[in-house]
């Protein structure tokens, strides 16, 4: 799928580069004005009051009118009023609440097993001493530009943009110094990380070593920006928030086809699709006017949720989950915002009601997905080619158009010369004979007994599993070019059928005709050249009767019990001539392995049409031409038409291209992956607050609905539809996107967001320490038209980010463990995806393939099987498959890849992290044939540079790891490892081998098998360097 | 300093720990297990990590052994003998047992639904008189170590949502299960093994088996360390826990020395405490490389003993095998094993398959709870058997097609037992109305369940919560009561 960059995002694109070089000018002429930034810590509502209100009073005195008592609010300002007094503690009931020794007026209550610590108490007092400012919650305030700080600076620390003046001054007001920048190899290796999710190159790490352009820093973020790995790093958290898999999951856990959304996001970041395009699209591009396949594509984002195909589920159950699903993804990535407390009750913390989470489902709620089946590709769904299949699709296209012309002329030449045709055609058909029934026949069954009935059919009597027929019949001096075997029904037979067999049915294995003339010659069998039936069953084709196999046959079951007549017309290869005193011999056969499969009445002729065909078509035909032309009727005119058309090679040969080519479009079409995606039905669906969530317990009737506590656009005629939201979620007015965005990117960068709960930034979320440079931050992106390049970059230049991740300062640390305040650069262990890449990328194994249906990498056998009872087989990829990105490998969402430990599991929307570090983890990264093999192939490439003394070589490998040379100490260390396992493989050279053979990717044999696995274990050790773990 | 001299210098790996230039790596052990520096502080109770603030009390169990039964085991089949079932056999359910409870979808309505007797015959047993199925002839013997509750009753009818009720206190995914709970309240006692470990296990040729989801052992919200490890049934017991094809033993350590030695120099230099938490991570890793071979060869294990367990215990992957090295586990120190046993859902063959399921489960759970106690590890060891509902007292399918006869899933009354960690032994609790529908006397809701497990562990299960999306989250939601009637 390709996608152009819109010329409006290349314009804001343009536009933030020139207004980056402005900011940075000011920010040097700013540097010159030393000010002291130490302000007096004062106590702040939004930090220091709310979230102790919320924590301990809002469960009973919060939004929810349910558990509200005494009728007291604490979480709006008119509510607290009743119980402050500002500037008077003592004075307020609030107050004396916290401080009473009476245990019944002690709030919290004490069987609430809250308490309010000291600290906060005191909070509390002073904050009344002060005069009880309320502010509405940090989060819903609407953004505004925030002023940048002016801030003294240092030389090791300057203030290359904003972001460095808001956390130079909240360190100023700590008296904690910032640290310096990391060095240049530290620095390339964290920014590729960061950005593409691989390693650098040795050549990417010499050429910006040897860079000493002021701005070398700024083009290698540049160009990292612009490499097509950037969407891929970018893509990853996203595909956790979207709950991207490759199977619907639970009991059954068919494969789906999203892949080319999936490929969709990559491209949209590579693109820098700006994000409220993003944002819309993927909410709901189905409703934009002219809508394009691709933004329908996006809409799959809705999709991605999990299916439940089990037997026994009740459909509309099932549906209301999956829209429930949809509507709390939304809330958790666009609002920050856990609405699915709001399921059964009003949020206890929030101002979301139980009745406005309804509004937002009834968004979501107008699919036509109606729950039922567990199909992995349910409707709505649009079919994706890719480029090539694209073009093979439209040459289809335009093959089909090209014969479709083609036959209409052929047509209209037909259509001229027809009247001649029909002229010749009347003279033609009157002088043809019609089928000729045969009479005085000689009948003789095996078993049965016959009868001749009054309309020449012979009915056979009998109970035999198997009977067998021989008819005997002198036409006369004849041509015979095919005969007619009808088989009648009768009402001795089993259901009024065609037989006395359990369905009525027969299975007739043999039609044998033969003929000979006169009493002393010996009969020639005839050869059946071809036949049609009114009816085939199945594999018991007509064929069949004739094709020497005395077991097989024709039969005509079609699921009942056989009820009408059956007829098939048996055409000689060569015409036959009879004179007066030939016999012919016509055998029936029933030898198949069904009990009384025999046909029990059937009636036979002759004919010597040249053709000889099932339907009395000639006849018909004869008929039509014999009426006058404008009297005919519409029937007999078609009939005359399609028998001219039939007639014509030309036309007969346009036609069955035309239909050739139209098979291998369907099969095309029906062979493209198909994505599923958003599509609103015509006629709205109601819905209902559902009590306690329950799908079979609505109560209120609802309408679509934004939720009252945050701005609404203006009052506009546009429909209250999903496009309606997307565009609200991204207008200006909207306090939480742009905040809830940029600290997720925040996150991705730093390891941990200036909002640590990313997943909820109401009033229990946590209130940043850096809420200035959020707030300004989120400014910036939306004033930028949402360009995510631009604010990545942004990010990344900042000396914020730049500062090395050395803990330099002792009581720094003290201060703050958790780097919150941004001392020093962040150092965190890489996601397990990205050791995977980094492993590949390094080793040079990684496969340049981007795109397309997921692949099956690496994982210990047994794993599928294991979760399925064996039902899904593990069936692992080979040659590049298994060195392609992690983006790319299939994701099973019942028993997800091994390899990705600490990750999301991808069934419900996930937008934290998870770190942890246990020896399951190290046991992987030492163990798996992902990095043992990884370890053979980038020895394998240190030993093949030519010249080189151990110690080079093991540069060489640092270089691709870590982006660095060794450090002496180091290189002690790892050569005397070399030294010593190179023994130990000189003594087990079978082990060697052993080791080497770890892994589908050829090795190079003339290398030494010792050598090649010492250095093979040093290249794993240095894999699982704590330095190589990390992103410092 | 030279390169050469510190090199020199490195003290052995296992000094490590103690040394770190700035002071901060004796607390890596223990950060390793629970990352939040503020609760890193030692409990007393456990060796690595834990919350400083547990045990609330002083616990009568260490450990858990769950013997979690997938499908839901007929109660009034095995335990819960009704003998005016047997009368009734045959007749239509009076109305009055059902009123308008709800059933699963393939019973809809219980009107007119008939009841069936047990399928085989019960006897009581031991001197607490309990009455036990033909079926389960080893259970029988031990039925004076165990404390039955009988009035167990749940609100979830389908198998994923009330097998995650049981286990997690919510009936969707995304819970922290029992024992992420556990091993996130009170730590771990080795550092060689993980601390909760989950193994399964099918009765051969079964019709009704459910898959085992991974959220039934799942860490929820809480960090993912506390998710139960699966040991595996073939193959490595725990993925990628061998050294590769060619690695010896001695080359891995070489490395895994020198590994250390140059993260030491990292520590030295960079001062980040992760650091020296990686540095025992790797030392865990090669521990759990000796200690979980070590557990899974049964070698040591007396003919006696594993005869004791009954066919198959030496073929990994079976319950038998499973209930051994739960044993084990235990013995070495794992807070939580979970074994799941799939294959008790009887739908429509309960006269051809619950005998081998008790077959398959009878001799091995009986087995554990004996062992334990001659080993004196029953005392402080909680082993629970069960399922997540009953089975339906009335009939599933055709009266007159014996072959074919079931029972439906039921969430109304269904029983459990307990052995050792501080319950009643020789005791029963609860009962059930004549019919076995309806709990009609000290009903146990799962929550009251769960909240009576951990108040044997020393935990009041309304003070151990976890803050998740603005909200304290516990095991028990915002409910249950402890049954003190069950302990000891």
């Amino acid at each position: 799928m390709k996608m152009l960059v819109t010329e409006s995002s290349r314009r804001h694109f343009g536009y933030t580069i020139r207004m980056g070089y402005q900011l940075r000018t000011y920010f040097v002429l700013l540097a010159s004005f030393v000010v002291a930034a130490a302000r007096a810590e004062e106590v702040d509502f939004a930090r220091d009051i709310r979230p102790i209100l919320s924590e301990n009073c809002s469960f009973c005195h919060g939004p929810d009118e349910e558990t509200r008592e005494a009728d007291l609010r604490l979480d709006t300002a008119t509510g607290a009023a009743n119980v402050i007094e500002p500037n008077d503690s003592e004075a307020s009931e609030l107050y004396r609440r916290l401080i009473t020794d009476d245990v019944d007026e002690l709030m919290p209550p004490p069987e609430s097993n809250r308490q309010l610590s000291k600290r906060e108490i005191e909070l509390i007092r002073k904050w009344i001493e002060s005069g009880a400012s309320w502010e509405q919650h940090w989060s819903f305030q609407s953004i505004r530009e925030v002023e940048v700080p002016q801030v003294s600076v240092t030389d090791h620390a300057p203030v290359r943009n904003p972001i460095d003046a808001f956390v130079q001054q909240k360190l100023a007001d700590r008296g904690i110094s910032p640290s310096p920048e990391a060095s240049r190899s530290t620095l390339i290796r964290r920014l590729s990380l960061d950005l593409t999710g691989l390693p650098p190159t040795p050549e990417q790490v010499a050429t910006f070593l040897a860079d000493s352009r002021p701005d070398a820093y700024e083009r290698l973020v540049d160009q990292l920006l612009d490499s097509p790995a950037y969407g891929i790093r970018m893509a990853w958290p996203w595909l956790d928030a979207a709950r991207y898999a490759d199977t619907n999951g639970y009991q059954g856990d068919r494969e789906r086809t999203m892949w080319p959304w999936r490929d969709w996001v990559v491209d949209a970041f590579n693109n820098n699709l700006p994000f409220d395009q993003f944002t819309t699209w993927q909410l709901a591009g189905d409703l934009i006017p002219d809508a394009t396949p691709e933004q329908k594509l996006a809409t799959g984002f809705c999709r991605n949720h999990m299916i439940n195909g089990e037997g026994g589920r009740i459909p509309e159950e099932n549906r209301v989950e999956y829209v429930m699903d949809m509507s709390e993804t939304m809330g958790t990535v666009w609002l920050g915002l856990t609405l699915n407390c709001c399921r059964c009750h009003d949020h206890k913390y929030d101002p979301i009601s139980n009745r406005e989470y309804y509004q937002l489902f009834a968004f979501f709620n107008q699919t036509p997905v109606n729950g039922g089946g567990g199909d992995p590709q349910t409707a709505p769904n649009l079919a994706v080619p890719n480029a090539q299949q694209a073009s093979e699709l439209d040459t289809l296209a335009k093959q089909i158009s090209d014969l479709d012309k083609r036959l209409q002329n052929r047509d209209a030449t037909l259509t001229a010369e027809q009247p001649n045709w029909e002229k010749q055609q009347l003279a033609g058909l009157s002088r043809e004979q019609s089928w000729r029934l045969l009479t005085d026949l000689q009948i003789d069954a095996l078993h049965g007994t016959s009868k001749l009935l009054d309309d020449q059919s012979i009915l056979i009597d009998g109970d035999a599993i198997n009977d067998d027929y021989t008819i005997l019949a002198s036409p006369g001096p004849s041509k015979i070019t095919g005969m007619r075997l009808e088989t009648l029904r009768h009402a001795s037979h089993t259901g009024n059928g065609l037989s006395r067999s359990d369905s009525g049915n027969f299975v007739l294995t043999d039609f044998l005709v033969s003929v000979s003339n006169g009493e002393n010659s010996a009969p020639m069998p005839v050869t059946i050249a071809s036949a049609d039936a009114t009816f085939e069953q199945g594999s018991h084709a007509i064929t069949n009767a004739f094709d020497n196999d005395p077991k097989s046959g024709w039969a005509v079951y079609e699921g009942r019990t056989v009820d009408r007549n059956h007829t098939a017309v048996f055409r000689f290869a060569e015409p036959i001539e009879l004179v007066a005193d030939s016999t012919l011999q016509i055998s029936l056969r029933h030898q198949s392995v069904h009990a009384r499969h025999n046909i029990g009445r059937f009636r036979l002729a002759v004919t010597s049409d040249d053709r000889p065909s099932l339907s009395n078509e000639s006849d018909q035909l004869l008929a039509a031409l014999s009426v006058e032309t404008d009297k005919r009727s519409d029937d007999q005119r078609s009939l005359i038409q399609s028998a001219h058309r039939s007639a014509d090679d030309r036309y007969q040969k346009l036609r069955s291209d035309r239909d050739k080519q139209t098979k291998r479009r369907d099969d095309l079409r029906n062979s493209l992956p198909k994505v599923m995606v958003m599509e609103d039905m015509s006629n709205p669906r109601e819905t209902f607050v559902l009590n306690r969530g329950l799908y079979n317990k609505p109560t209120d009737k609802v309408q679509a609905k934004l939720p009252e506590f945050l701005p609404k656009p203006e009052a506009s005629d546009q429909s209250v539809d999903r496009l309606l939201l997307a565009k609200w979620l991204v207008n200006a007015d909207n306090p939480l996107t742009a905040r809830v965005t940029v600290n997720r990117f925040w996150q991705q960068v730093f390891g941990i967001g200036l909002v640590k709960t990313t997943e909820d930034f109401g009033t229990q979320g946590e209130t940043p320490i850096q809420l200035d440079l959020l707030n300004w931050l989120s400014w910036q992106f939306r004033e930028d038209s949402w360009n995510v390049k631009n604010l990545i970059r942004l990010i990344v230049t900042s000396h914020t980010y730049r500062q090395t991740s050395k803990l330099t300062d002792r009581s720094a640390y003290d201060q703050d463990p958790a780097n919150r305040l941004l001392a020093r650069g962040s150092r965190y262990r890489l996601p397990s995806w990205m050791l995977r890449d980094q492993a590949l990328a390094a080793s040079g194994l990684l496969s340049p393939v981007a795109s397309g249906p997921a692949v099956n990498a690496y994982q210990p056998p047994g794993i599928w099987e294991d979760a399925s009872f064996g039902k899904k087989k593990y069936q692992q990829d080979q040659g590049e498959k298994l060195y392609r990105r992690s983006l790319f490998v299939f994701w099973r969402r019942i028993i997800a890849p091994t390899m990705f430990f600490d990750n999301a599991s991808r069934q419900t929307c996930t937008v934290g992290v998870n770190r942890t570090n246990t020896p399951l983890h190290a046991l992987q990264t030492l163990n798996d044939v992902t990095f043992v093999e990884a370890s053979r192939a980038l020895a394998e490439t240190a030993l093949g540079s030519p010249a080189q003394s151990d110690s080079d070589r093991i540069d060489r490998i640092m270089q691709r790891v870590l982006a660095r040379p060794c450090s002496p100490a180091e290189r002690h260390i790892l050569l005397s490892g070399l030294e010593r396992t190179r023994l130990q493989f000189a003594d087990h050279p079978a082990e060697a081998v052993q080791l080497l053979d770890m892994g589908d990717s050829p090795r190079n044999e003339t290398l030494d098998a010792a050598e090649h696995a010492a250095w093979t274990s040093l290249t794993l050790a240095i894999l699982n360097l704590d330095e190589t773990l990390n992103r410092e | 300093m030279n390169p050469l001299q510190q090199h020199r210098q490195q003290l052995t790996r296992r000094q490590f720990l103690g040394r770190g230039a700035t002071g901060i790596g004796t607390a890596a052990l223990a950060s390793l297990l629970h990352n939040d520096q503020s609760v890193v502080a030692a409990n007393p109770a456990a060796q690595f990590g834990g919350l400083p603030s547990l045990p609330h009390f002083a616990p009568k169990a260490k450990r858990v052994i769950y013997l979690f039964q997938n499908g839901a085991p007929t109660h009034v089949d095995l335990f819960d003998w009704k003998p005016r079932l047997q009368e009734l056999h045959g007749q239509p359910v009076p109305s009055s047992y059902i009123g308008d409870r709800r059933f699963s979808t393939m019973t809809g309505k219980a009107d007119g639904k008939l009841l069936l007797a047990p399928v085989e015959p019960f006897s009581q047993r031991g001197e607490s008189g309990a009455w036990v199925s033909n079926f389960m002839p080893h259970t029988a013997n031990v039925a004076d170590e165990l404390c039955f509750v009988k009035s167990m009753y749940t609100e979830q009818v389908n198998h994923a949502p009330a097998i995650n009720f049981m286990l997690s206190g919510a009936e969707m995914p995304g819970r922290p299960t029992m024992g992420a709970w556990l091993t996130y309240g009170l730590g771990s006692d080795t550092d060689e093994l993980p601390s909760f470990v989950v193994m399964t296990s099918i009765t051969k040729d079964t019709s009704c088996g459910q898959i085992f989801y991974d959220f039934y052992w799942g860490n929820g919200f809480l960090p993912s360390r506390f998710q139960g490890v699966k040991f595996r049934g073939s193959g490595d017991p725990v993925l990628y826990v061998s050294n590769p094809n060619g690695m010896s033993r001695e080359n891995r350590r070489g490395w895994l020395d020198d590994i250390a030695a140059i993260n030491q120099l990292k520590l030295d230099e960079y001062g980040d405490p992760e650091i020296a938490t990686r540095i025992s991570q790797y030392e865990m890793s090669f521990k759990m490389q000796a200690s979980v071979p070590e557990l899974a060869d049964l070698s040591s294990e007396s003919r006696e003993t594993l005869d004791l367990y009954g066919p198959g215990v030496e073929e990994p992957g079976t319950f038998a095998h499973n209930c051994l090295m739960a044993r084990r586990l235990v013995e070495r120190g794992c807070r939580f094993v979970q074994l799941m046993h799939a294959g008790w859902d009887q739908h429509n063959s309960l006269t051809t398959e619950l005998y081998n399921q008790c077959r398959d489960t009878d001799q091995s759970s009986a087995a554990l709870v004996m062992d334990l106690k001659r080993r004196g590890l029953l005392e402080d060891t909680l082993v629970i058997w069960g399922g997540e509902f009953g089975r339906t007292p009335f009939l599933q399918g055709d009266l007159n097609n014996r072959p074919r006869w079931g029972r439906d899933h039921h969430p109304y009354a269904y029983t459990l037992w307990m052995a050792g960690g501080g319950v009643k032994p020789g005791f029963s609790y609860g009962e059930t109305d004549d019919l076995g529908i309806n709990v009609a006397e000290n009903g146990v809701h799962v929550h009251d369940f769960q909240a009576t497990l951990m108040h044997l562990l020393g935990i009041d299960h309304q003070r151990l919560t976890y803050k998740f999306q603005g909200r304290q989250f516990r095991l028990t939601d915002i409910h249950g009561h402890v049954i003190n009637e069950l302990i000891a």
